[in-house]
């Protein structure tokens, strides 16, 4: 199986996409003593991943990114639920729409084909059995080797990441957190899969560990050929690792732009505060940060919902939502002030 | 208070059943005063009446009315668990505050003693009770014992709520006003346990009254005080079964059987109450 | 390693406490009171019509030494101690000379058999409906054999017992009602024996599965619906582990050591309980026997079944409780 990794030619950018995700949207419902209540954490997102691509989702804490994650790789449990939109993979040029499959089918793509690192990494390993037991679960079913070769393969995959075999005699306990996540990916990574989500992968490890981890997700981001999407609330891990970022604001993809261009020219006024507030060398300056609060998800602001706290609001802002739409070519933004507002 | 009461019955059926059998119940008590017999008065009505329009549940062979034997008896156990679980609140209430506030030495100490009393078998202590103060066993000294025998599960409870208060802005502040540690453990932590003090109250009247009846049956309490157990104690003296009047031994059996599903139905949805994750699911369904 | 050692010798000093004060509770409880219980048993037993003189003599004599009526309280405790170390529990008064601890053996084994095999039934059966419950939350089946069983678990045991005695004693009379076997069976062993004895054990098991079952599978069901929101088993649904090995290996796997505790905590219960299915089935275990030994006013017999009961469940609880390290790796390295 290693083997074959390498020859893995990379994609041509053009190809079809492997995920396209259209016009999605997740609640999570709760009724409790005769009142209903949705927090519309995802509401209305669409995107394409390209084979081969890193596509980064930056956003502040709770707005909803990481249900973005859940709800995309199907892990949906009561209360959350999803409410409209569809989510594709495009696998060895078959579409699989992730809603419409059965349990069995779906089971058939996961770690094969789609597989995940999850936030809060840390206790994602069952705290009861040696870590050994994990990689037969989840990786034996899908690799359809010999025991004997299945091991090898495991081995072999540790050893290029850097990683002690003996990892797999450990319980998860006895490893550090930046070891608990490294073994996390490899988990993850084993079976080769043509598209992994990671959320948050490094952000509870120390600035050491986080390097060590981005580096290794990289090389094997490479080295598979694999698409990646790439979930973290630090703008600077984006400018180093994704190739595309989309960026979400109260449930909703506000602007997604490949990186340089969002670095360099980013159009939305949210945006544009999360780039300058990036820590730069020799800068002393304080920045100013963003008045007011994060909006309620529950109850979000009318028309566009940055208006609360966006310096550039307009009467329109606050009546009308804006539609994400192309402003220049592979450079969506949804802003009144950006695309005119309608008439 | 009101409107969780109501909140509970309009959204929590089992609330709402249970809280019924307790009126049930609490209304066979009032009745009980009615009585038209003494309750330890035998041969008052005909003896082995099956149930009819007179004599609803039937008479016993003792010469005496089913009915209203069931409700003296259940005056008598309820109020025997009533008693049993006032007391052992009042126990597991200091046990459990102390260790919890206290920390240290004080908790490892009543925790050891609390997680001993929680293993002992308590049958074979009752029946040595009996068995050594014979005819001194009378009601209130059954209440005595098992009370003693019948706090440590909710010490240990109680212990980790005051825990978890202990390390709250509002007891630090407490403390550097000066306040006693008795002051603070009442006046500051007793209003936050109450809840919890309310739903192991049904679940310990639901063991006192248990033991009560085992030990009733089998002749092991005072005979002067009619409880439920007793009721069957005579029945089955008087083979009750086998000459056919069922009625003596279905009515308490029946009785007992409501009242600790009633009984029970609170415990579980005051826990669930309390609980707020159990509660969150049945929200989130 | 060393710290499961801590872990067992800390477990250890608690089985030596609840043996101390259990044993310590029915020293005072026999000392304290008013009662003359010398007389009180002499008259008993005479009372049962053996006035052979000498026999009573011998015993006024065993009961003396029994109750520790020599000496001070101190030594009658330190005597009493002694006599309980070395098992010599004295002899029956009611089936005098035969030594307590020769009737207690002969009985144990109908409790302990009784109580371990129910205890198992009803913790594997509680514990498997409850999991089952807890992570197929919509079954209807699941949900309905849930409210069944949670319904018989406030019970009393001897109400229970009583229920059952009456049905299938009057009512649909298909099972044997009392006793350990058939009154004049056979007791050389064959396996019309053995048929017997489990035929007899029916309605006392299932009387304690009853009621035991339900507690287990509230508490597994809970425990059940707060793992399958934990992150490890978020992880393995998305890495396409199948639902059964999720279920047996991250969340039952994960339930069971405190489902393990409970049992250790609860295992005085189920002994009570246990005890008084016996008494209502004529189970010939130590249930029976304590209550024979009551109306016969056989006083050593009594204290010795009550002291026999602590020690034994004591021992039971600290092998329980020593087992949970070894099924959770954490609790090891702690
Ligand atoms: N199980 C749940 N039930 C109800 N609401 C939830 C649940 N999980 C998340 N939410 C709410 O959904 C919103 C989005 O949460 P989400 O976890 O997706 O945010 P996030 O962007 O990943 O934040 P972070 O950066 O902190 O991880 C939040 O307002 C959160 O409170
Ligand atoms: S739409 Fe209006 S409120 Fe929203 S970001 Fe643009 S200018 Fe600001
Ligand atoms: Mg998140």
């Amino acid at each position: 199986m290693p083997t074959a990794v390498l020859q893995t030619p990379p994609a041509p950018a053009a190809a079809e996409p492997v995920l396209v995700v259209d016009r999605l949207r997740a609640y999570y419902r709760t009724h409790a003593f005769g009142l209903d209540r949705d927090i519309r954490a995802v509401d209305d997102i669409s995107l394409t991943v390209a084979p081969g691509e890193v596509y980064g989702i930056a956003g502040e804490s709770s707005s909803g990114k990481t249900t973005l994650i859940k709800t995309i790789v199907g892990a949906i449990r009561p209360p959350l639920a999803v409410v409209g939109g569809s989510v594709r993979f495009r696998f060895g040029g078959e579409i699989r729409d992730i809603y419409a499959l059965t349990p069995a089918e779906l089971q058939t793509i996961r770690w094969r084909h789609l597989s995940c690192i999850l936030q809060g990494s840390m206790n994602v390993l069952n705290p009861v059995r040696q870590i050994r037991h994990s990689f037969q679960d989840f990786a034996f079913p899908h690799m359809g080797l010999k025991p004997a070769a299945f091991w090898q393969a495991v081995r072999a995959h540790l050893a290029r990441l850097d990683l002690d075999p003996a990892v797999l005699d450990s319980y998860p306990h006895q490893l550090s957190g930046g070891m608990r996540q490294r073994t996390t990916i490899a988990l993850a990574t084993v079976c080769t899969p043509e598209f992994i989500v990671a959320d948050e992968p490094t952000t509870a490890l120390d600035v050491i560990v986080q390097r060590d981890v981005l580096t290794m997700l990289r090389d094997i981001q490479r080295r598979l050929g694999s698409s990646f999407l790439f979930v973290t609330h630090d703008m600077s891990v984006h400018a180093t690792v994704s190739d595309r970022v989309g960026i979400v604001y109260a449930g909703r993809l506000v602007e997604e732009a490949e990186t340089p261009t969002l670095f360099r020219g980013a159009l939305h006024p949210y945006t544009q505060h999360l780039v300058a507030s990036l820590p730069r060398i020799g800068d002393t300056t304080r920045r100013a940060s963003l008045p007011g609060r994060p909006p309620s998800l529950a109850d979000p602001p009318s028309g566009c919902r940055f208006h609360p706290r966006c310096p550039l609001a307009m009467d329109v802002c606050r009546e009308k939502v804006p539609a994400l739409v192309e402003a220049a070519p592979r450079h969506r933004v949804a802003c009144f002030a950006v695309s005119g507002a309608p008439s | 208070m009101f409107t969780i009461v109501r909140d509970l019955i309009r959204y929590n059926i089992e609330f709402a059943v249970g809280l019924f059998i307790l009126l049930l119940l609490i209304a066979a008590v009032v009745l009980s005063f009615f009585s038209p017999y003494p309750a330890a008065d035998i041969y008052v009505v005909p003896p082995d009446l099956p149930p009819d329009a007179e004599f609803w549940l039937g008479t016993t062979s003792r010469g005496q009315d089913t009915f209203w034997q069931l409700m003296i008896g259940l005056r008598n156990t309820l109020g025997f668990g009533v008693g049993v679980a006032f007391l052992s609140r009042i126990l597991s209430l200091v046990v459990g505050l102390t260790a919890g506030y206290a920390g240290g030495r004080t908790d490892r100490v009543l925790m050891a003693i609390n997680d001993s009393v929680m293993v002992i078998p308590q049958f074979p202590i009752l029946v040595l009770f009996y068995f050594v103060l014979k005819d001194d066993m009378n009601w209130l000294m059954l209440v005595l014992i098992l009370s003693a025998l019948g706090w440590a599960y909710d010490a240990r409870l109680i212990r980790s709520i005051a825990m978890s208060l202990r390390t709250r802005p509002f007891t630090t502040q407490s403390v550097y006003s000066g306040m006693s540690m008795r002051k603070i453990l009442v006046e500051e932590h007793l209003p936050y346990v109450m809840p919890v003090v309310f739903a192991t109250t049904m679940n310990n009247m639901i063991w006192s009254i248990g033991m009560e009846i085992t030990l009733s049956v089998l002749g092991f309490t005072d005979v002067d005080t009619p409880t439920m157990g007793q009721m069957i104690y005579w029945a089955n003296s008087h083979s009750a079964l086998i000459s056919g009047i069922w009625w003596w031994v279905a009515a308490p059996v029946g009785a007992i059987v409501i009242l600790f599903i009633g009984l029970f139905l609170l415990s579980m949805s005051m826990n669930e109450y309390i609980d707020p994750r159990s509660r969150l699911n049945r929200m989130g369904v | 390693m060393t710290a499961y050692l801590i872990f067992i010798s800390r477990r250890f000093g608690q089985l030596l406490l609840v043996v101390f004060l259990g044993i310590s509770a029915t020293f005072f409880i026999t000392h304290m009171t008013p009662v003359d219980p010398v007389a009180e048993s002499i008259t008993a037993i005479t009372n049962f019509g053996k006035a052979d003189p000498e026999a009573i003599l011998l015993m006024r004599k065993t009961l003396t030494e029994l109750y520790g009526l020599q000496g001070n309280l101190f030594e009658q405790y330190l005597q009493f101690w002694s006599r309980l170390a070395r098992g010599d529990l004295g002899p029956s008064l009611s089936a005098f000379p035969t030594p307590v601890s020769q009737i207690i053996l002969r009985a144990l084994p109908w409790t302990v058999g009784l109580m371990i095999s129910a205890t198992l039934i009803s913790f594997l059966l509680g514990n498997t409906l409850g999991a089952l419950a807890g992570y197929y939350r919509n079954s209807r089946l699941l949900k309905l054999a849930g409210l069944a069983l949670i319904g018989l678990q406030p019970i009393p045991y001897y109400i229970l017992a009583f229920i059952l005695l009456i049905l299938f004693g009057y009512v649909w009379p298909v099972l044997p009602i009392t006793g350990g076997y058939e009154m004049n069976a056979d007791t050389s062993f064959s396996l019309t024996l053995v048929l017997d004895i489990l035929r007899h054990s029916i309605l006392p098991a299932m009387a304690l599965v009853m009621v035991g079952a339900g507690s287990w599978l509230t508490g597994m069901r809970a425990l059940t619906s707060n793992i399958v929101t934990e992150d490890y088993v978020t992880f393995a649904e998305l890495g396409g582990v199948g639902s059964t090995r999720i279920l047996r290996s991250y969340v039952v796997r994960n339930a069971l050591v405190p489902q393990l505790t409970g049992l250790a905590m609860s295992l005085g219960a189920i002994f009570n309980g246990t005890v008084i299915t016996e008494i209502v089935f004529g189970y010939p275990g130590i249930g029976s026997l304590l209550i024979s030994a009551v109306h016969a006013g056989d006083y050593s017999l009594v204290l010795g079944l009550a002291s026999l009961s602590i020690v034994g469940v004591a021992i039971a609880v600290f092998l329980i409780d020593i087992l949970s390290p070894l099924l959770d790796p954490r609790m090891k390295a702690e």
